[in-house]
């Protein structure tokens, strides 16, 4: 396998775009990541494309060919392929982007992820993301998705002390970290207290524990090293992209306060990058409901286990800590578009290393289905 | 969704999972080859006991539509005695449920279909 670096970024802002339709916020994204690439069409040979329902969202399929058209891809016959794997779509679409590069197949490849959920309603937006688990055995007893992750987070609770109070704080960070994003959704503060008042959706899980639905698209283009040199003085390298799976319903899982996935594929990823955990300096994280981020810490080996509440109580991934998590705002602050989310976050990750948006070397992102059935760990160094 | 749903009746109705005589291991919903054996292991379909104890739990706020008159209601995650866990509602006030509590399983109906729909009818528990 050959040395693939990111050579450009682009996203559109994340939210509640009425005005704009799915087409439009994968055009937006792409022309930007090609500017900031400095190339053009000709130099593409492949397109991966993260999107978890446009079936259900836009009752439109074939979203790889729809994504070639509109990019003017179709019109040079670049072969485009969508991508599915409930939200973690955008992180299996950078891996199969990564792939196809390192492995010498492509010399440029482009990653997007794209997600246009309010064309529909909020009951059946919440329907169609809790598509994501069992639909035949969890969600037909009235296990939504945040019901699903309440009963992770009253396992931890119960297990390693984690309070309510701990969870608030994962969000209060990452909206405080959203206010410098012009891409986040909520670019607002919001304080324990909001927090704690929010009204219960799955308890201990409230309104303010849980991403919002959003839209949004994000493009990152992948070239060989040897491109990369001349197209760029700043790529960033992407030292690894591991996936790994586990039982799609709760039910099945040994262990609950933990996600399997996420320890196997940040295992791998630490090995094929050589680095160990304590290496990281800044990282991406799929807070689709705190108690995932607080388990994440622990899963992704950045403290012991049982021991994530403790590195948010003090402040040990806030901005300026031992470990940043979640600078961008994360799916928390910054939006959560579904399929365009495990792409954003390599976005992200790129500004911030490339940018020295916190001074970082090496960088982490995060990237779940569902419940945890698929994680994808990336880790990109300047 | 009525083939769907009518296709798994005996294994909402009743709790009826799989085990594997290769490994021992029961297993809910139901499989045709065993995670952990793969092809040496053998499924035989067998009853999975009716009482169990409760490993987690969530009281439910935000119901879909086909939950809007049962909320905010119970889901937990129920170790039955076998080994195998079930997802299934707990009929009891929110306050009641814990974990550790004893359960029993019931026949109970969990939604409809709209008004000239089918009605969906399943396990849930008890608590003893």
């Amino acid at each position: 396998m050959r040395r693939v670096a990111v050579v450009g970024i682009g996203q559109s802002r994340f939210g509640e775009l009425w005005e704009k339709s799915f087409r439009d916020i994968v055009i937006e994204a792409g022309v930007e990541a090609l500017e900031d690439a400095n190339i053009s069409g000709e130099e593409i040979e492949a397109i991966y494309v993260g999107n978890m329902s446009g079936g259900r969202y836009l009752a439109q399929e074939h979203i790889g060919a729809l994504i070639a058209d509109y990019s003017g891809l179709a019109e040079l016959g670049i072969p485009s392929v969508r991508v599915e794997a409930a939200d973690a779509s955008g992180g299996v679409a950078f891996r199969e982007a990564y792939l196809a590069v390192a492995s010498g197949l492509y010399d440029v490849a482009i990653a997007a992820g794209a997600e246009k959920v309010t064309d529909v309603g909020a009951e059946l937006a919440i329907d169609i993301m809790s598509s994501s688990a069992d639909r035949e055995w969890e969600y037909f007893v009235g296990a939504t998705l945040p019901a699903l992750y309440a009963l992770i987070a009253r396992v931890h609770m119960k297990e390693f002390g984690t309070k309510e109070e701990d969870m608030a704080l994962v969000s209060v960070k990452n909206h405080k970290n959203a206010v410098k994003n012009p891409k986040a959704q909520f670019r607002r503060e919001i304080s324990v207290d909001d927090v704690l008042r929010s009204p219960y959706i799955a308890e201990p899980i409230k309104v303010l524990d849980s991403a919002p639905i959003s839209d949004g698209a994000a493009v990152v283009i992948l070239a060989s090293d040897e491109i990369a040199k001349k197209l760029t003085d700043t790529p960033v390298y992407v030292s690894a992209v591991t996936q790994a799976s586990d039982y799609l319903s709760l039910q099945s899982r040994k262990d609950l306060a933990s996600f399997k996935a996420v320890k196997m594929a940040a295992k791998k990823a630490y090995k094929l990058a050589k680095i160990e955990a304590k290496d990281v300096d800044v990282a991406e994280m799929h807070d689709s409901f705190t108690i995932a981020e607080i388990i994440a810490y622990e899963d992704l080996g950045f403290c012991e286990k049982g021991e994530g509440a403790k590195m948010i109580r003090e402040g040990e991934t806030e901005v300026g800590g031992r470990i940043p998590v979640n600078v961008s705002g994360g799916l928390k602050a910054c939006g959560h578009a579904t399929g365009a989310t495990g792409v954003r976050q390599i976005v992200d990750l790129v500004r911030i290393l490339r940018d020295g948006i916190v001074d970082a070397e090496t960088g982490l992102a995060l990237n779940l289905g569902g419940t945890g059935a698929t994680a994808v760990v990336s880790i990109l160094r300047r | 969704m009525l083939p769907r749903f009518w296709r798994k009746i005996k294994y909402r109705y009743r709790l009826v999972g799989s085990y594997c005589e290769n490994c021992g291991e029961y297993y809910h919903p139901p499989r045709n080859l065993c995670p952990k054996c793969r092809r040496k292991g053998s499924i035989k379909e067998v009853p999975l006991g009716s009482e169990g104890t409760i490993l987690s739990y969530t009281v439910v706020h935000d119901a879909p539509d086909d939950f809007k008159l049962q909320k905010p209601y119970v889901v937990g995650l129920v170790k039955l005695d076998c080994g195998a866990v079930v997802t299934a509602q707990i009929c009891c006030k929110p306050e009641e449920v814990e974990i550790g509590k004893r359960v029993r399983a019931v026949f109970r109906k969990y939604s409809e279909e709209g008004e000239d729909g089918i009605i969906y009818y399943g396990t849930k528990f008890e608590l003893i």
